[in-house]
């Protein structure tokens, strides 16, 4: 198999991966033994899903491109049917779901077989134009606009924003870089994963100031900079190893991708706080439900996917 | 004859274990709370509210494997006997225990199947609410099981809400839409001598637990 999926790099690049979970692990456990009064019964719970995440994320990569783009499918699946589960719906609109579900297997084919124009249109236009049109055959009018609107915004972050992921691999491999799109992909997914855990890092330690307090009471203006600082400074360390991008580039790739992923966050954060839940589903111990997980990426894969695109392609 | 038998086994084995199991955990997805309450032995009832054909198909799913043989759905036999091919289904692979809804004569007790099934220690799941009422709405529940419980005291009546699955499949729909439907298990009653304070109790219970979650409206 000579797939960009096995390429050295990606290889190390996912040991890293592990090295940096066995790290967290022996420092958790450490934590745990040293001061056995504080309770770190959450973070351990994340830390475990963050096993398992990886550990799938990995073999997802591993196993070929097209176990790749199910894989993001899936992902994709399971973030529209939490949204959908968590929003108010209309009984009227049982089988305009089942269409838009459809919509998932059609735009990640479009991924997989590189057809960028239509990849880009076909839920912005497509699937905006045709599901009001089901529902005008279904005729329940009440709450019309209201259901119509939530059932895009859900379609668009779900699954047009995520699926970028997935184009990303689809790329061919610009001559200055050895990894590809696979490296792409690696570098959005652990860049915009370790701004997360860096903000929340930052927050806990230094934070003081709310930056978002009615939306998000426990994020800090501290962490927020702590995470764009970390990130930035890992996105121009990794940029020579998965990415074609060069110093000033990789620079404004990890602004962008730590700014992007802190707006996604706070986006799903605020959906939350409007629909009165917590989290967005148990799938995860620890984090919450897949939302949870993906919401810096709704944000950071489609805006570094057109930074790349942009500039390269 | 015994041949049959062990085939119907292992179909509804295949059935429970790996078709409804891929089906609720993948297109579904299920949210459970206080699995640990649900009954490890038999006898034992399982009460749920009833929205949907899926609610058994969860429920029998979220109990131990090691019980399967001896779980069975309290039916209406008029609805899931009316045809052949139904009543296979119904009786071999769902596996339900049909009840009559209707007496033939003043003084037939309709739930004497149903306590020949807890004498022989076989774990039954009961809708109190008496039929698939309006989707996701919780209906007034029925005497019946008040007074199973109150003549097996010793045998624990768990009470479950579900949530979700009658966005999945209402009644009188076949197009099965994903949700993600939430389990909620109470802390078991046992019968008492007042059935009206029983059902009274059970009926606050199951408002205790919708109280645990927010459930989204659908209208």
């Amino acid at each position: 198999m000579n797939t960009p999926h096995m390429s050295p790099v990606i290889l190390w690049s996912l040991g890293g991966l592990f090295g940096i979970l066995i790290a967290a692990t022996a420092i958790y456990f450490f934590l745990k033994r040293t001061r056995p009064t504080a309770d770190f019964a959450e973070i351990g719970l994340r830390i475990r899903s963050w096993w398992i995440m990886v550990f799938v994320f990995s073999l997802a990569m591993l196993l070929s491109r097209n176990v790749s783009l199910c894989f993001f499918a899936f992902i994709s699946f399971l973030a529209l049917k939490e949204y959908l589960s968590i929003i108010p719906t209309r009984r009227a609109d049982r089988r305009v779901l089942l269409w838009a579900y459809l919509a998932i297997p059609v735009q990640y084919f479009w991924a997989g077989i590189a057809w960028y124009g239509m990849f880009i249109i076909f839920i912005p236009v497509y699937v905006f134009l045709f599901l009001p049109l089901c529902m005008v055959n279904v005729g329940e009018t009440r709450d019309f606009l209201r259901s119509a609107g939530t059932l895009h915004w859900g379609l668009m972050t779900m699954v047009f924003s995520i699926s970028h992921m997935a184009y990303l691999l689809v790329l061919p491999p610009v001559a200055a870089s050895g990894a590809g799109g696979s490296g792409l992909l690696l570098y959005l997914v652990f860049l915009t994963q370790s701004n997360d855990v860096a903000q929340f890092l930052w927050g806990k330690s230094l934070g003081r100031r709310k930056i978002v307090p009615n939306v998000s009471p426990n994020k800090t203006l501290e962490g927020f900079l702590g995470g764009v600082a970390t990130t930035t400074f890992l996105a121009v360390l990794l940029s020579g190893l998965l990415t074609p991008l060069n110093f000033p580039l990789a620079l404004l790739a990890g602004i962008l991708i730590s700014m992007a992923g802190f707006v996604g966050d706070v986006t799903i954060s605020a959906i939350k706080r409007d629909i009165g839940v917590k989290d967005s589903g148990n799938l995860l111990p620890g984090h919450g439900g897949i939302l949870d997980r993906i919401d810096s990426l709704t944000y950071s894969a489609p805006l570094f996917f057109h930074f790349i695109h942009y500039l390269y392609y | 004859m015994v041949v049959m038998n062990l085939i119907n086994r292992l179909l509804r084995y295949v059935f429970y274990r790996v078709v409804v199991r891929l089906v609720v955990l993948i297109v579904l997805g299920l949210n459970v709370r206080h699995r640990e309450r649900l009954p490890q032995k038999g006898p034992a009832i399982v009460v749920a509210n009833h929205n949907s054909h899926l609610d058994t198909m969860v429920l029998i799913t979220l109990l131990p494997a090691r019980l399967l043989s001896k779980i069975q759905p309290v039916a209406a036999a008029d609805y899931f006997l009316a045809t052949p091919r139904k009543a296979w289904f119904a009786l071999n692979i769902v596996g339900i225990l049909p009840i009559k809804r209707q007496r033939k004569t003043p003084d037939e007790d309709l739930l004497a199947p149903c306590y020949k099934a807890l004498e022989e220690g076989r774990v039954l799941i009961f809708f109190p609410e008496g039929s698939r009422g309006e989707s996701e709405r919780l209906a007034a529940f029925r005497g019946g099981i008040a007074k199973l419980a109150k003549r097996f005291p010793e045998v624990p009546v768990t009470p479950v809400l579900l949530h979700g699955l009658g966005k999945a499949l209402p009644k009188g729909e076949k197009l099965l839409v994903p949700f993600f439907c939430d389990v909620f298990v109470g802390e078991p009653l046992f019968g008492t001598k007042d059935r009206g304070s029983f059902i009274h109790q059970l009926e606050s219970r199951m408002a205790e637990l919708s109280q645990e979650g927010v459930f989204p409206p659908w209208e």
